[in-house]
């Protein structure tokens, strides 16, 4: 047994040899990242990490996200809106085919988006599928879907990687073996340490240009910084330590790319827990911090400051960071006129990244310069979840909130930050039904500015998005505007 | 000895039964809920209850414990809440990095510890006998895990002879497995090759001082062959109960070297199922090493009795 | 007094354990940097006149926080050790009173029973329930320490239940829990106390190993553990990071386990020969 094992080693290892001798045209990669996918089915769970996998190299929707976030046709090739916005009908692509070699029609277009609506249905976004009325098959390439009430963001709801298109007949197995229709079909998963994909040949349509891709599992970040310094990785797509970055640019071998996402870091205070329910004291808070040096101190440079729950590179951002300019005299004075001259003390809840336990223990030292004292509790995301996001059992906490466009969290007064404002409630519902660009792009203004000015949270940074690739490597994704490693135009130079 | 080994059996079962239940209610109240962990922040609450639903956290807590129990008896570990896959195959996979590990560690410190304990014990208070004293004090005192970073620095960064971490699997190839587990089998050896070190010495020095020694010595043999004929067999067996209790260590204590390494192993998962409120995945592991022990421990209870009818009396 | 000395051991370790509990003591009232407050411009300075151990990621000066984090570790590792002797000793002498009795029996199984669950996964989990915290360290590493002292006081307190004046005491009339107070406890001291200071230097390690995985004491409070932790991705940037808190670890369990050895050496010299 042994005996053969060691043979086997020696086989691949000059397999290995060969394979470094025939450097030309190489046509498979190896993507690493922190963190495996629970299972497979994008569908059902809200583990960013089987996004990162599977959205577009295996599963696609109706629609799908570019590179640069915008909403492009995908499954569907054209859809008409009707009059009262509340009628969508998609034409499919014809010739689609799942890699279980079965053909994509509008029943598994039903199928899927009555499966998410469903009562019973487990979807991690299920608020994305609430507001349809029916699903229609009209022929087996149009699909009509009716919506109860019009709503502006439903093509860009449709492009989330939880909305991607399933056949009925590979759902018992989703979870450990996904059949979609993207340009690579899944291989091989070894729990804990990689996932294989390959070329899909019969891809509807553009080809992907690489035949075999990896995907290998590092989550702690001194061994990601010895993976990709050994050459062992091709490329690390969120690289999780900053602080190595300037190391990997360095180096000739190496390109880093710092791309943007849709994570606005915030310091989230619980808007009903006295003191912080004043509004003079999120004022001081907000005063009291210097983001300059928390993006420094946690991120080593690597981030935006934002003023506002928004992205910077959304062509409506308005930068509001003016609002909240680091000022711990002012700081001091407003909490003097709030009645906290002497401070006070509140709890600081940290979840696992680093940003958050970093820059917790920086945005504590700054606080206590201006007489805040926090309380530092670190938590799991399990804890952080039961205590701060349900249990609303926390003064402060620090978290960047990744979904893309979620300004409407602040329409909901339940959410864990309790803000409860009328006026922003109605700005949404407004916004919601709006189905006009220009007047969409004003009312999206006016929210960044009410939630700014009333200091709901401290807006901290945008999360910046950091890979580090083989500098030959071509076609990645710089930006995150949705959870994706989307592969399908990636190829080596030679 | 029937009787005593009855005796012994009804208490291993109930240690058993004891050990299932204090894990069960500690587990119990772990608050946290998979299902909201698995379903993220915008979750709708009907959704979280069709997934509870699903996952079985139905039920009293009587019922699930004997779900559980019932299912342990026959070898039914559960599924695992956010794999979805059976537990049990999910440990064996482990088992096949833990085990190794643990083997290849003990292996490491036996080799170190025989020579370096009998060399000290036979040239007791010399310079060479405080030398390795000495080094045993620093390798019992250095935590492993800052050792470990220590080598990681030096070996996988400065001279890119080993990885920093992670395990290719052992289809990559039985060395190249090996390799991947070297540095961590060196950093879970040195204290534990430090401890056995100067219990071999020890135990040897208590032996050199009895009768049957000082007779064979009596007899002209001189002092090194009646160390190497008498003394290291008689020696054996307070070292050999050293090694069973650093074997079960060294299976459960891994985790931080796990850590450090980013090894897929048993303390990984235990650490890893914990933060994901997998909760059925750690109470079957922490079962599955407590029964391990348990076993262990009766089992060298047993033998003692055999070898030396006293100590049932004793006990 | 000479007699303490008789050991090689006993100096070197009184030396080293005294210097670190001297950092605590005085870190207590002062330290050369306030360690709450973060300087981000001037992070990760190796060595200097200014901080003779450099100064972190967050421009805190290093030595400042190993006199903080001594403190924690040493009081983590002390009130553990106290919660192994409070409940220990008392369980192993009401055992060792009893001996063959159904509360012998029983006690020694708890033992067993605690011995036989891996203490790391044990912490883990108490800490996963009631939150990480230095007070949960403390009870993890505490729990373990009650059987060490009640398996170690059970069998020494056994065999002095057998002397003559033990006897004596019986005839004159003294309940077991009196004559296990007056003449069995004073008796186990010094073997208490040895057994204290190794149990001691393991909760050191225990309590680094755990604030290592985050289990510990919390930011703003200083942890050897999380020091290193924190240090971890730096190594290749800044190695003094991890040097100097592993040093401290190391340099604190070496003295306490020095100091042991001479301990016993001094007080038990029965035991002499074959230790050291």
């Amino acid at each position: 047994m042994r005996l053969r094992k060691f043979g086997l080693g020696l086989v691949s290892a000059l397999a290995l040899v060969a394979s470094v001798g025939m450097a030309h045209a190489k046509s498979d990669i190896v993507v690493a990242m922190q963190l495996e996918p629970p299972h497979l089915d994008p569908t059902g769970a809200a583990a960013g990490a089987i996004d990162s996998v599977l959205y577009s190299n295996v599963f696609e929707g109706l629609t799908r996200f570019g590179p640069d976030g915008s909403v492009n046709p995908g499954l569907a090739e054209s859809w008409e809106i009707s009059e009262d916005g509340k009628t969508y009908t998609f034409k499919l692509h014809e010739g689609v085919k799942f890699h279980d070699g079965s053909d994509l029609t509008a029943d598994d277009v039903k199928f899927s988006l009555d499966r998410a609506r469903a009562d019973d249905s487990q979807n991690a976004q299920k608020a994305l599928f609430t507001g349809i009325e029916s699903v229609e098959v009209v022929d087996p390439l149009t699909v009509k879907v009716t919506l109860k009430e019009p709503n502006g963001n439903f093509l860009f709801n449709m492009a989330w990687g939880d909305a991607v298109i399933v056949a009925p007949e590979s759902i018992a197995d989703i979870k450990s073996k996904p059949i979609g229709t993207g340009a690579f079909k899944f291989t091989d998963w070894v729990q804990g340490d990689r996932i294989d994909l390959e070329k899909n040949a019969d891809y509807w349509g553009e080809p992907a240009k690489l035949d075999k891709v990896t995907f290998k599992f590092i989550s702690d970040p001194t061994a990601a910084f010895a993976a990709v310094m050994a050459e062992d990785v091709n490329a690390f797509v969120g690289f999780p330590a900053p602080e190595n970055l300037p190391q990997f640019e360095a180096d000739p071998r190496f390109q880093v790319l710092v791309g943007s996402t849709e994570g606005e870091t915030i310091l989230a205070a619980n808007n009903k827990l006295p003191p912080l329910d004043n509004v003079k004291v999120r004022e001081a808070i907000a005063h009291a911090i210097d983001r300059q040096s928390i993006i420094d101190g946690a991120m080593f440079g690597y981030g935006t400051p934002i003023g506002t729950h928004f992205a910077p590179h959304n062509p409506d951002y308005v930068d509001l960071t003016d609002n909240s300019q680091y000022d711990p005299e002012l700081s001091k004075k407003l909490l003097a006129e709030a009645g906290y001259a002497d401070g006070f003390t509140t709890t600081l809840k940290l979840p696992p990244p680093s940003y958050a336990r970093r820059g917790g223990e920086i945005i504590a030292a700054q606080l206590r310069a201006v007489g805040i004292e926090t309380e530092i509790t670190n938590l799991e995301w399990a804890q952080w979840l039961e205590q701060v996001f349900k249990g609303k059992d926390y003064g402060l906490t620090i978290v960047s909130h990744t979904e893309p466009m979620d300004i409407g969290i602040y329409a909901r007064a339940d959410y864990y930050f309790q803000y409860d404002n009328a006026d922003f409630q109605k700005l949404f519902a407004d916004l919601t039904a709006e189905n006009d660009p220009a007047k969409r792009s004003d009312l999206l203004k006016q929210a960044q500015e009410m939630i700014s000015k009333d200091y709901v949270n401290t807006y901290l940074f945008q999360l910046a998005f950091p890979t580090v690739a083989d500098a030959k490597i071509k076609g990645l994704w710089e930006n995150q505007p949705t959870q994706a490693t989307d592969l399908t135009a990636v190829y080596w130079e030679d | 000895m029937l009787q005593y080994f009855l005796k012994r059996l009804l208490s291993l079962g109930l240690s058993l039964v004891a050990a299932s239940v204090v894990i069960f209610l500690a587990l119990e109240v772990v608050p946290g809920d998979p299902a909201s962990y698995m379903l993220g922040l915008n979750a709708q609450e009907d959704t979280l209850a069709a997934l509870r639903q699903e996952l079985g956290l139905g039920g009293s807590i009587l019922e699930r414990y004997t779900a559980w129990a019932g299912g342990l008896l026959v070898g039914d570990f559960g599924t695992s809440y956010t794999y979805r896959t059976p537990v049990a195959g999910m440990i064996a996979d482990r088992l096949w990095v833990s085990l190794p590990l643990a083997l290849y560690a003990l292996v490491l410190s036996t080799l170190i510890a025989f020579p370096a304990g009998i060399w000290a014990a036979s040239r007791r208070g010399s310079h060479a006998d405080g030398a390795i004293m000495g080094v045993t004090q620093l390798g019992i005192a250095i935590p492993n895990f800052w050792f470990a970073m220590l080598m990681v620095l030096v070996f996988a960064i400065n001279l890119r002879w080993f990885s920093a971490g992670g395990f290719p699997g052992w289809d990559a190839g039985f060395f190249v497995a090996l390799k991947a587990l070297t540095l961590p089998a060196i950093a879970l050896a040195l204290p534990q090759a430090s401890i056995l070190t100067r219990v071999i010495r020890s135990s040897l020095l208590d032996t050199l001082g009895e009768d049957f020694i000082r007779t064979a010595r009596a007899k002209g043999l001189s002092k090194g062959q009646a160390l190497w004929r008498h003394a290291v067999r008689n020696a054996l067996i307070p070292v050999l109960t050293i090694l069973g209790l650093q074997f079960s260590f060294l299976l459960a204590g891994a985790i931080i070297i796990e850590n450090v390494f980013f090894l897929p192993g048993l303390g990984r998962l235990v650490f890893q199922s914990i933060s994901a409120r997998d909760i059925i995945v750690v109470e079957s592991v922490v079962m599955l090493l407590v029964f391990a022990v348990i076993v262990v421990n009766f089992a060298v209870d047993m033998t003692y009795a055999w070898v030396d009818p006293r100590l049932r009396r004793r006990r | 007094m000479a007699l303490l000395f008789r050991s090689r051991t006993l100096l070197p370790g009184a030396v080293l354990t005294l210097l670190f509990t001297l950092a605590a003591l005085i870190s207590l009232v002062w330290v050369p940097y306030d360690t709450t407050v973060v300087d981000i411009a001037n992070r990760m300075k190796p060595p200097s006149w200014l901080h003779p151990f450099g100064t972190d990621q967050f421009g805190r000066d290093i030595l400042s926080m190993i006199m903080v984090g001594a403190r924690t570790s040493i009081a983590v590792a002390l009130v553990a050790v106290g919660i192994g002797m409070a409940v220990g000793v008392p369980l192993g002498l009401a055992a060792a009173a009893r001996k063959g009795g159904l509360m012998d029996e029983i006690i020694m199984r708890a033992n067993d029973l605690v011995f036989a669950f891996p203490s790391l996964l044990i912490a883990v989990m108490i800490t996963a329930v009631f939150g990480a915290s230095a007070l949960n360290a403390i009870i993890a590493i505490g729990i373990f320490n009650i059987p060490v002292f009640a398996r170690l006081t059970r069998g020494a307190a056994l065999s002095l239940w057998n002397r003559e004046y033990i006897l004596a005491a019986r005839v004159a009339g003294k309940g077991s829990a009196r004559i296990s107070l007056e003449h069995i406890l004073p008796n186990v001291a010094n073997l208490l106390i040895v057994q204290g200071t190794i149990q001691f230097s393991l909760g050191i390690l225990a309590e680094a190993g755990l604030s290592y995985v985050g289990l510990g004491a919390q930011p703003p409070t200083a942890s050897w553990g999380r020091m290193l932790a924190d240090s971890q991705t730096m190594i290749s940037l800044a190695p003094h990071l991890a040097l100097f808190p592993g040093l401290a670890i190391l340099l604190t369990v070496l003295g306490l386990n020095l100091l042991g050895d001479g301990l016993r050496d001094s007080l038990d010299p029965k035991l002499r020969r074959a230790r050291t």
